[in-house]
Formats: structure tokens, sequence, C-alpha cells
């Protein structure tokens, strides 16, 4: 670029500084007030944080799908104040007495402090539409929203109380995976969480798992691979290792693609790509013929056919 | 294309390699930081100096570093001069710490060497445990197979995408009863573990292995599963091909056997890829075995940015038999011989044969019903938390 300019620069007028408006670097960036501005990570425009929110995290400019926080996206989805938390007492221990650069239960604190909650997962029961439902939403702000034995019984206790009301359940998933500082007891989160699933299935209990950025290793293999319904937000990461891993493993490096919502879409291992704005009303139609309800009165009515792509055989 | 990654090596087995065949492998940088682990320190006082290396100095034996090699020859000698001078002639040649672990196991059985310090040697640290679950002599599956089980016959395939050789699938018989056996096959020499991928499992083998389970379940026949990998194998084509689904699904469908299933981790067991097939109503462990969400090198890469952290890791993560038998994970410790499995693969066996039946036995005595409802409630108590008002739950 800088041979270009210097070539190009023998018949271009040098801009004047003072109107010289460019995208913000990172170092201007750091510069606005973190609460104030939002600034888009894919495209670099600047929205006001608060309009920013309200659009449920999209950058107006690009459609980049900002991860969300647990409480906006519970918001985003359920009736107005329809959702009532349960378990949020539940408190991660330390088994393991863990302790690397620091010690596991201090991080633990720091992260409650810092988020608000206690663990790095929300679960209740809100209504959509007017329809019951078990929701357990993950907060990535949490810890990379990592799955220890805490997030493990609240999933596990969405989807009794799902069975037990015979209400469909909801997880949404923003994950880094299992929590190392519970060792094999996270691990025993994916089997603990999974037989939920063959027993909600067995139930007949609709069971809509909702991928969001990113949602990867020990919780895609588990109970969020498992729903009856997988819908992913666009451009979200998902996938089982992580993409640095691979990229060792294979010596080589990754597509800039590979492991998005629409690389598993086309894969055939995420059902459909749905944006944030129209994730309410899909799930609402979804649950409601799932359930063998009347039509919900405000659904839309686009034909959600999906274009198809040339995909390597 | 997928499958002609298969066979790369992962980077993190470099290590493996190093430790299972003794070459020193790349050069890494001097892991002198060994200072940092206390414990090291005890290595330069006079009678300590005569104890087989402890821990700190496993990591620091891999590297190549000249120092490090002599300082490490000098308390060998001094140790090992009473008896065994071939033997340890061959260890420092081959410098593989996995035998050295397994010296350090056995010095205890035997007082003339060393009658000092024997109750300090009997103690295996996490990361000795570690290191002997992947000694190049130690018992997988395949031997498994010829020396507790008979008229076996394997199966091959998914019926989807191809047959994965890193788990081995088939009917056989013990002591007379007709079983279903699965279990991921690490490999012994370096060609065997290439085609067998060091026992990392694809989808297709997950799926290859909940079909022949299911097999099992139609047909009335226990399940028994030996795990022994180091996680399901993270490359371009098992991503393609799912991974995470193949995984979730064998969980989920594992849970809806209608037969009995124990399982055992004979060598070594980390995450989804040792889950994906180790869901059962008994869970074993060989004494020398670890299982584990993550591998000790992978967290110390991760949460200490420094592989050379993995002993502090491999503590840290309470990862052998008896940790994770406190933490109620797994259900019973099937004892090995004194100084690992490999050093008598026949009692190893014995004891294996000996636990299997028993648990069988046990488990015959309960109804589907109660089996699957047994299942689900013992997985259902998995984990450990409180509550805000801090009484303590299981």
């Amino acid at each position: 670029m800088a041979a270009r300019d210097e070539f190009m620069g023998w018949f271009k007028r040098p801009t004047p500084q003072y109107i010289n408006i460019t995208v913000p670097t990172e170092e201007k960036a750091d510069r606005i007030p973190k609460d104030l501005w939002h600034r888009c990570r894919g495209c670099g425009a600047i929205t006001l944080r608060k309009d920013f929110i309200e659009q449920m995290s999209v950058c107006p400019n690009c459609q980049r799908h900002e991860r969300m926080r647990g409480w906006d996206r519970i918001r985003s989805l359920v009736d107005e104040n329809s959702f009532e938390e349960m378990s949020s007492d539940l408190v991660a221990d330390d088994p393991l007495e863990f302790e690397d650069k620091r010690k596991y239960t201090d991080y633990i604190e720091a992260s409650r402090r810092k988020t608000g909650l206690n663990d790095s997962l929300i679960m209740g029961r809100g209504e959509m539409s007017g329809i019951p439902v078990s929701m357990a939403v993950m907060d990535f702000a949490f810890m990379g929203g990592s799955m220890g034995s805490v997030l493990g019984e609240k999933v596990t206790r969405a989807m009794e109380l799902a069975i037990e009301e015979n209400i469909p359940c909801i997880t949404i998933t923003s994950t880094g995976g299992a929590r190392m500082q519970e060792g094999i007891l996270s691990l025993m989160q994916m089997a603990k969480t999974s037989i939920l699933c063959a027993m909600m299935e067995e139930k007949g209990v609709p069971f809509i798992s909702l991928l969001t950025d990113p949602s990867t290793a020990g919780v895609m293999a588990s109970f969020a691979s498992l729903g009856d319904l997988i819908i992913a937000e666009p451009g979200a990461y998902i996938g089982f290792a992580g993409r640095r891993v691979i990229e060792q493993t294979i010596k080589q490096p990754l597509p800039p693609n590979f492991q998005t919502s629409e690389f598993q879409r086309e894969h055939g291992f995420v059902d459909m790509v749905v944006p944030r704005h129209k994730m309410r009303s899909t799930i609402i139609k979804s649950i409601r013929m799932m359930q063998g309800r009347e039509p919900w009165l405000e659904a839309d009515d686009d034909h959600l056919i999906v274009e198809p792509v040339p995909v390597k055989a | 294309m997928a499958s002609g990654l298969t066979f790369r090596q992962a980077p993190h087995l470099t290590q493996y390699d190093q430790m299972v065949d003794g070459n020193p492998g790349l050069p890494k940088a001097d892991m002198t930081p060994d200072e940092k682990i206390s414990e090291s320190t005890t290595d330069e006082s006079g009678s300590a100096a005569a104890k087989t290396p402890s821990s700190s100095e496993n990591g620091a034996s891999k590297s190549p570093a000249p120092k490090a090699r002599k300082k490490r020859k000098a308390t060998k000698t001094s140790s090992k001069s009473s008896g065994k001078g071939s033997a340890a002639k061959r260890t420092t040649k081959k410098s593989a710490p996995a035998d050295e672990a397994s010296k350090k196991a056995t010095a205890s059985p035997a007082p003339a060497e060393k009658g000092t310090d024997s109750a300090e040697e009997q103690a295996l640290s996490s990361w000795d445990r570690y290191q002997l679950a992947s000694h190049k002599d130690r018992p997988r599956t395949s031997d498994y197979l010829k020396a507790v089980f008979t008229e076996f016959m394997e199966i091959s395939g998914d019926r989807g995408f191809r047959d994965d050789p890193a788990v081995i699938c088939g009917m056989a018989r013990i002591d007379a009863r007709p079983v279903v056996v699965i279990g991921q096959e690490m490999g012994k020499e370096a060609r065997e573990r290439h085609l067998r991928n060091y026992g990392m499992m694809h989808p297709e083998g997950y799926r290859k292995a909940m079909r022949v389970m299911n097999l099992a379940s139609r047909f009335k026949m226990p399940v028994v599963i030996m795990i022994d990998t180091k996680g399901a194998y993270p490359g371009t084509g098992a991503e393609e091909r799912g991974q995470a689904e193949a995984i979730a699904r064998n969980i989920r469908d594992m849970y809806k056997l209608k037969v009995p299933v124990v399982v055992t981790v004979i060598g070594a067991g980390a995450s989804g890829g040792a889950l994906g097939i180790g869901l059962g109503d008994r869970v074993l462990m060989m004494e020398n075995s670890w299982y584990n969400v993550i591998s000790p090198e992978g967290c110390a890469a991760i949460l200490w940015n420094d592989p050379a952290m993995a002993p502090r890791a491999a503590e840290a993560l309470r990862l052998t038999a008896e940790e994770v038998f406190k933490l109620g994970v797994i259900d019973e410790i099937v004892s090995e011989p004194n100084g690992g499995a490999h050093l008598d693969s026949e009692a190893t066996f014995e004891s294996f044969r000996e636990a299997i039946n028993r648990n069988l036995k046990e488990l015959d005595k309960l109804s589907t019903q109660q089996l699957l409802l047994a299942r689900a409630e013992k997985y259902r108590k998995m984990g450990v938390f409180r509550t805000q008002s801090s009484d303590q739950q299981t």
C-alpha cells in the first residue's frame, strides 16, 4: 500500500488533516468512553450504545451480530415482564481446590462481581406469545460461558421443568466449552444434560437449541447438538475443536468461513440460520406448530427457503 | 481430502512420541523454569540426590539441553549403581520419563535398593501416573482383546462413511458369555499408531460404536467398553462431519441402551473423546490410568500459556483414578501390579477380567427398567456446587 501511495502521490493531493475523517483505529477507539458508544468490530461503524442494545446488538451498518448479555437476550425473546428466574442461588464450589495463576474461587468471585450473575447461565420460566417455555440462557461474560457443575445442574433443571410442566425447552448457548477448573466433574455435565435430552425426546417435549457466538466444545458435544430444532445466528462460531487447535493439528490455515453458522448449516448440523430480529417469531412459530396450537396472530408469512449453495462433496 | 488429513500428527503428540520412543524430539526452550516448582529444590540436597528424579525433573529431561541431562545422569548413577547397571544405562540412553516413573513405582517393593526413602517413592505423583498411562509397553485394547476375551470378531464401519480404525468394535465372549466389546486403540509401533490415529476417533468412529452398541442392545449382549484416548480428533474432516453431534448423540443414545454397560478407562481418558463412548452403568479405571476433561498439556497451554507446566496442570486437574474416585465419578479402581500394567500384563488382565465379570454379574440382577433408572440417577447426581446460603450439596 505504501509503495502504491508513493507512486500515486505524484498526482494525489495530500488531504488536509482537519477534514481527514477516518474509521477509528484501535487506539482511537480506546479513547471513546466504553459505555457511551459502540464501535462495530466488523465494519467500524459507530452507534450510540443505548441504540445499539435496543437494536439487539446488531450493527445497523453491516448486520454483524455482536454477543449479547444473558438478560438482554431474554428480553429480546420473551413477552414483556413474563420471565421468572429460578435456581439463581446456585454458586460454583471448588471441589478440586484448583489453582493456576489465581485461585478458582477468586476467579468465581471476580466474575460474580463483574457480571452480577452467580454463574454463567440464567434459567427460568418465561412466556412467548403467551405460551409458557422453560429457558436456559448462557452469558459469555461469566468465565466464557463455561460449563461447570452449576451450569449443568441448571440446564438439567430447566429440562426437568419442561418435562414436568410439558412445556417447550429453549437453550441458548454462548460458551467456550467445559470449565477446566472443575476437571472431570465438568465433563460429567455433558452426560447429565444429554440424558435429560433423551428423556425430553421420550416425553415429546419440544426442545429448541439456539446457537449463538460462540458455541463450541463440551456444550456442543452434548445438549446443544441434541435439539429437535437447532437454530443458529448468522456468523456465529460453532464447532467442536477450537480453530487454533485444528490449525496446529493439520498444520495449515483454515478458510475464514470454517466453523461458522453457515458452514454448519451447509454441512447439515444446523437446521436454520436466523437473524436476530426474526428469532422471536421463528421460535414462536415453530413451538406453536410443534405443539399443534393455533397460528400466532402476529406471525409473518415469509417463506423461508434457503438458496442452495455449492458444497464440496 | 479428509482422509488424507487423518494421519497427520497432532502437535501435542510429539511430546507423546518422545515419551514413548524416548527420542529427544524437537529442541525446545530450556525448561529450567522448574525452579518455580517447589519440590525441585529438594533434588539438590544430599539425601534427596539419591532419589529417583522427581516429577519436575521428568519435565526437564524432555529437553535435550545438555545441562539438564548431565544433572539427571548424575542422579541416576548414584541411585541405581547398586544393582542393575545395564538397566540404568538403558534408561539414560533412552531417557524415557515413563520408564522412570515406572522405576519409581517398582522401587518400593525392592527395598534393597534404597530403604530410607521408600515411603516417598511409593507415592506416585499425578504426572508419574499420567506418564505410566502412556508407557510404550502398556497393554492396549488389542492386548486386552487377545488376553481376556475369546472368539472376538471385529465389526467394521459406520455404514455411512467409512471404518474408523481408532476404535475397535466387535462381538466376543468373556468366560463363555457373549458380549459386545468396544475399545479405543492407540497402537504401539509408530506405523500402527499412525494408522490408528493415536486412538483419536473421527465422527464415523463414534457412529460405528453406537451402531454396534445398538446391536448389543437388540440382542441382549452386555457392552464392555475400553477407553484409551487423548481426545476426539480435531481435524477439518472431523468438523465437517460433525464431531460434536456424533459425540452428543452417542452420549444420549448410550443412556437408552437396554443392556448393562461397563466402561473401563485403561490408559488415557480425555474430554468428549472419551465420554463419547464412556457412559455406563459402571465406570472403572485402571490404577494408573487418567480421566479428565482435558489433557494436562492442553490445560497448561490454555491456562499457563506454557506446555512445560503440564506436570503442574496434572496435579491441579486431579486426573488419577484415586482422585476421580474421590469425586464420585467412577465406581471402582482396578488394581495393577506394582510399577504399572506393563510389568506384569498377565496380572493386569486377570484383575480386569475379574472386575468385568463381577460387575456384569451385579448388573444382571437389575431389570431393564431398573438399569435405566439407576443409570439416569447415577449421572443426575454428578456435580458439586453450593447454594448461596452455603449449605453443601452434591
